[in-house]
């Protein structure tokens, strides 16, 4: 069997986090948690439903844009996935713009559905997949989505984890800061320290090593959740898991 | 005898659209009408305030490009896979735009308090976001119902014109949408409503009920224009695909001044352009 890859180990260390879930909901620009939203629909025995924005046959919303938002208003989803241009220690994200908001140095699309849905999901996975200071950073310029929020503002979700191309954060809430949860395999803690902009708590004792799927879970993240995510991100499943790219 | 809807050329269209106007357009994955933006550039229309239901994508890149548009108010502009869009990049980091960021929820209730035809709408949410910050025309709120419960509170979005395609419609302005029903929110939200569609088909699209459920009705409708592949670059879902080749060309041209108008006189300007519209 081939070697494990990082995308391989990203997909089982979500699709953990997954586990026992009724629904997993999967946004724009989102190949590796959709991979991990199928992987751990496909370990639930058909308990889990997932939704897949840009997907066919994995979208059962019928009444247009809105319904998305609709459905995690009301409490009836359980998981989404935010990234950003950059995310703070405070697990702000910000999908707008660096430097000056008037006048930025750079600009990306925007904020998307994140300052509703980080408010209103129970479990929202942050996922960045450049771990560096320029991406990480102590204070984010722009504010998409606040991590935390004052008690008496409505907030039933919020951050859950972190996980980015070197390792997995869990989030704190009472100190409303990330703790180092687990090193993907072949980076160390120093490594990560130098390359965070943020302050983190360590765990107590030696930070583990984040697991490696087993061969069974590999089998299935390479048959079935590799076909099915190759519909919506072709290129994705070609350059990981070489499914010829269908015209 | 049903009242029929106006059948209007595509320049005939574009010219119902004034200068200053509040245009709602949908996502590229939805019904895009690119014919009426090429059309729309042609006429120099200048002034636009863009509406993204609730992002926007290449019809808003163009519109920029071309100098139609004053304000964006939209949750993002995004190319997706083709990268970022690079006239809005542009404009926003030269401070040419009045840019309005939202978050897609709030685009689609302001929206939904404008069909509904109520003043303002609360929504869960943004309570610290520099969204918010930014939103002057946003408020925070008490819930009147509950203790110290801080909510924001839109005000109804009513734009002037939603520009929408479609696949079918019929001569009485009836359009079905299928699937793509912030195309009716667009449709029921905006003062006006012009469509695009691939084909105008004999009949009366309400006497089947099951094109009904998915169908604007021609009351909302002001004006329609037959256009054959009218999304193209894009592709309509369930039709054809995205001219995928042409949208990586536009990024590329579209990354100088130069390239842009380059792309506008070889596909937007020329005769030749207009003649195959």
């Amino acid at each position: 069997m081939k070697d494990v890859c990082l995308e391989e180990i990203l997909i089982e260390s979500i699709a953990e986090n997954l586990d026992g879930l009724r629904h997993v909901a999967v946004g724009a620009s989102s190949p590796i948690p959709g991979a991990a939203a199928l992987l751990a629909r496909s370990r639930s025995n058909g308990k889990m439903r997932v939704s897949i924005l840009g997907s066919e046959d994995n979208n059962f919303f019928s009444d247009g844009g809105k319904e998305i938002f609709d459905v995690a208003g009301q409490g009836r989803m359980d998981a989404f996935f935010l990234s950003g241009a950059q995310i703070d220690g405070k697990a702000n994200v910000n999908l707008v713009s660096v430097g000056d908001y008037e006048q930025p140095k750079a600009r990306f699309p925007g904020s998307f559905g994140s300052g509703y849905l980080y408010f209103v999901v129970p479990r929202v996975i942050l996922f960045r997949l450049e771990h560096t200071p320029r991406t990480l950073v102590e204070k984010v310029d722009f504010i998409s989505a606040p991590g935390f929020s004052d008690d008496n503002v409505y907030r039933p979700g919020g951050p859950y984890k972190l996980i980015t191309d070197r390792c997995l954060f869990d989030v704190d809430k009472e100190r409303k800061c990330f703790r180092l949860e687990s090193v993907h395999p072949g980076h160390t803690v120093d490594e990560i320290y130098e390359q965070t902009g943020f302050e983190f708590d360590l765990p107590d004792g030696t930070v583990p090593e984040t697991r490696s799927p087993s061969s069974e879970t590999l089998e299935v993240i390479r048959g079935e959740v590799a076909n099915e995510i190759s519909e919506i991100y072709p290129a994705f499943a070609a350059r990981v898991f070489g499914i010829d790219e269908k015209k | 005898m049903l009242m029929l809807a106006d059948k209007l050329t595509i320049d005939e269209l574009a010219s119902r659209i004034p200068d200053g106007a509040k245009v709602a357009l949908p996502p590229d994955y939805a019904y895009c009408s690119l014919t009426a933006v090429r059309a729309l550039i042609r006429r120099k229309v200048k002034g636009l305030h863009l509406v993204g239901v609730p992002s926007l994508g290449f019809q808003a890149d163009m519109l920029i490009g071309a100098g139609c548009v004053d304000t964006l108010e939209t949750a993002a502009v995004t190319l997706s896979e083709y990268g970022l869009a690079p006239r809005f990049t542009a404009a926003v980091k030269r401070a040419e735009i009045n840019m309005m960021d939202a978050t897609c929820p709030a685009i689609h209730a302001a929206l939904q308090a404008s069909e509904k035809g109520i003043p303002f709408i609360p929504l869960r949410g943004l309570i610290g976001s520099d969204i918010l910050a930014h939103r002057k025309d946003w408020k925070v709120g008490d819930n009147p119902f509950a203790e110290n419960d801080p909510v924001v509170y839109l005000p109804a979005l009513k734009p002037d014109v939603a520009l929408i395609h479609a696949p079918i419609g019929d001569k009485y302005g009836n359009v079905w949408v299928g699937v793509r029903r912030e195309q009716m929110l667009m449709a029921h939200a905006a003062s006006e409503t012009f469509v695009t569609v691939e084909e105008i088909v004999d009949g009366n699209l309400m006497d089947d009920l099951k094109m009904k459920a998915a169908t604007i009705p021609g009351l909302y409708i002001s004006g329609i224009t037959e256009a054959n592949k009218g999304a193209w670059p894009l592709g309509i879902p369930g039709g054809y695909n995205p001219d995928h080749e042409h949208l990586r060309r536009y990024v590329e041209l579209a990354k100088t001044d130069e390239g842009f108008q380059q792309y506008l006189e070889e596909f937007v300007l020329e005769a030749a352009a207009e003649a195959a519209e």
